[in-house]
């Protein structure tokens, strides 16, 4: 009893005090857009919950606190995090998953088994849209750099690529101490994409323009070249970024299990079990990252907006140079598949056949879409891996 | 210091280089990458002789 009267004095006469109440409406409001609109459910869960567990007033969830006399809790005066007489649980995760990134990379491997490339291999030239859609991360790095630091200035513009291990590889090896505004914004967005991406893509194609047909030529893949294709991207990769090897590479791995045909329950495996097992361990090991006063500042707001921006970019980008390339061609292309360049699988490729539908019920865009989108998942961590050639 | 304190124009445009050397980069591997896929698709697709000769 004497301990709850305590904490909740601590609650009202302490200077942040109020920072850890709002904490926890931001975890409730997470829980609930996970559970009630089922916005990335398997992260912001775990990532809700967790940040009302860190929020509450000396949580044991992060270790021993180490305060001084008017009951301020201690932080390291160099990396700014808080120092603690014993880690608890979630500190040791993240010391053990994020701060050496092995939890995305392993996740990475779930993700590579859970992607069929057949689509990009049947059509290899729609990868070129996923190369432009990347241009959201470039641009929002430059406009970020106004206000943060240039390392800190591309974790947010890694925001871009859509991809929420990327973004926590990248912000994690350049030492941003932006990391949870950065995941939240990421994987916010990403469940954000039916909503983001419909005005941007009307704001700049014409009607006539959305309704231009991709009638579809599948072709037959070779299990050769389904085989050979994660060996080759990552050679290619890792020849250009070295950096990205690990990124590209783990991704890669996991496609490899998935085509090689002779390791089907490692694949199943690395799909559902092993993939389920690290994302319940991702989010709440990011929530022990979102401690009030680190978290509510307003740089995080600002992180938020900028991460919308290259979002928004991203999309521009794909459809720009669509239409771009439609300058050129004799056959047209729908301009609006470039917006599926944009690494949010399958939400992005989905977005973009039903516009088309919305426009022509005659008109499937679906396997171009879904092609391009799989070409971003490629152009995204590779674009991750250059940004840490360039600054890490 | 807070974010306002810290606007800087020179890094903006000291990170315009990373953004266009970052695009031309992303657009040079994917280029190498289509070629591959092309050409390994032209390497390993099935000829019609063999299916032709399988039948016969």
């Amino acid at each position: 009893m004497e301990i709850l009267i305590e904490s909740i004095e601590w609650l009202f006469t302490n200077e942040n005090g109020w920072k850890y109440v709002v904490m926890w409406a931001i975890g409730g409001l997470l829980i609930y857009l996970a559970i009630k609109k089922e916005m990335e459910p398997t992260l912001l869960l775990p990532l809700g919950f967790g940040t009302i567990m860190v929020n509450l007033p000396f949580s044991g969830a992060l270790g021993e606190f180490i305060v001084d006399g008017a009951g301020n809790i201690l932080r390291d005066p160099v990396t700014g995090g808080i120092l603690f007489e014993e880690e608890g649980a979630l500190t040791t995760l993240f010391n053990a998953g994020i701060a050496n990134e092995l939890f995305p990379l392993i996740l990475f491997i779930g993700i590579g088994a859970m992607i069929d490339f057949g689509p990009v291999l049947s059509n290899p030239k729609l990868m070129i849209f996923g190369a432009a859609a990347q241009f959201g991360i470039f641009m929002t790095m430059s406009l970020a750099a106004i206000f943060f630091d240039l390392p800190d200035a591309a974790s947010i513009g890694i925001i871009g690529a859509a991809d929420g291990p990327t973004a926590i590889v990248v912000a994690n090896k350049l030492k941003s101490q932006y990391l949870p505004a950065i995941m939240v914004a990421a994987y916010s967005y990403m469940a954000l994409v039916p909503i983001i991406q419909p005005p941007v893509i009307k704001l700049l194609t014409t009607k006539k323009e959305r309704m231009i047909r991709m009638p579809y030529k599948g072709k037959e893949i070779s299990k050769t070249t389904r085989i050979l294709f994660p060996i080759i991207i990552t050679i290619v990769a890792g020849l250009v970024a070295p950096s990205s090897v690990a990124l590209v590479g783990f991704l890669m791995f996991g496609n490899l299990i998935r085509e090689c045909g002779v390791l089907d329950s490692l694949s199943e495996t690395a799909q559902k079990v092993l993939a389920n097992l690290v994302t319940i361990f991702l989010g709440l090991t990011i929530a022990s990252q979102m401690e009030a006063t680190a978290f509510l500042k307003w740089e995080t707001l600002l992180i938020l907006g900028l991460g919308l921006f290259a979002f928004i970019f991203d999309t521009a980008g794909g459809v720009l140079f669509a239409k771009l390339l439609n300058l050129f061609l004799k056959e047209k292309i729908n301009p609006m598949i470039g917006a599926a360049g944009i690494s949010a699988f399958p939400m992005s490729g989905r977005v973009v056949h039903k516009m088309g539908l919305a426009e022509d019920p005659q008109n499937f865009l679906l396997m171009h879409s879904i092609g391009v989108n799989v070409s971003g998942q490629i152009a995204s961590v590779i674009a991750g891996g250059l940004i840490l050639s360039f600054f890490a | 210091m807070s974010i306002f304190e810290n606007i800087s124009w020179d890094r903006f445009f000291n990170s315009l280089q990373y953004m266009w050397q970052g695009m031309l980069c992303i657009f040079i591997v994917i280029a190498v990458i289509i070629v591959s896929i092309m050409l390994l698709g032209n390497l390993t697709a099935k000829k019609p002789k063999d299916d032709l000769e399988k039948n016969q």
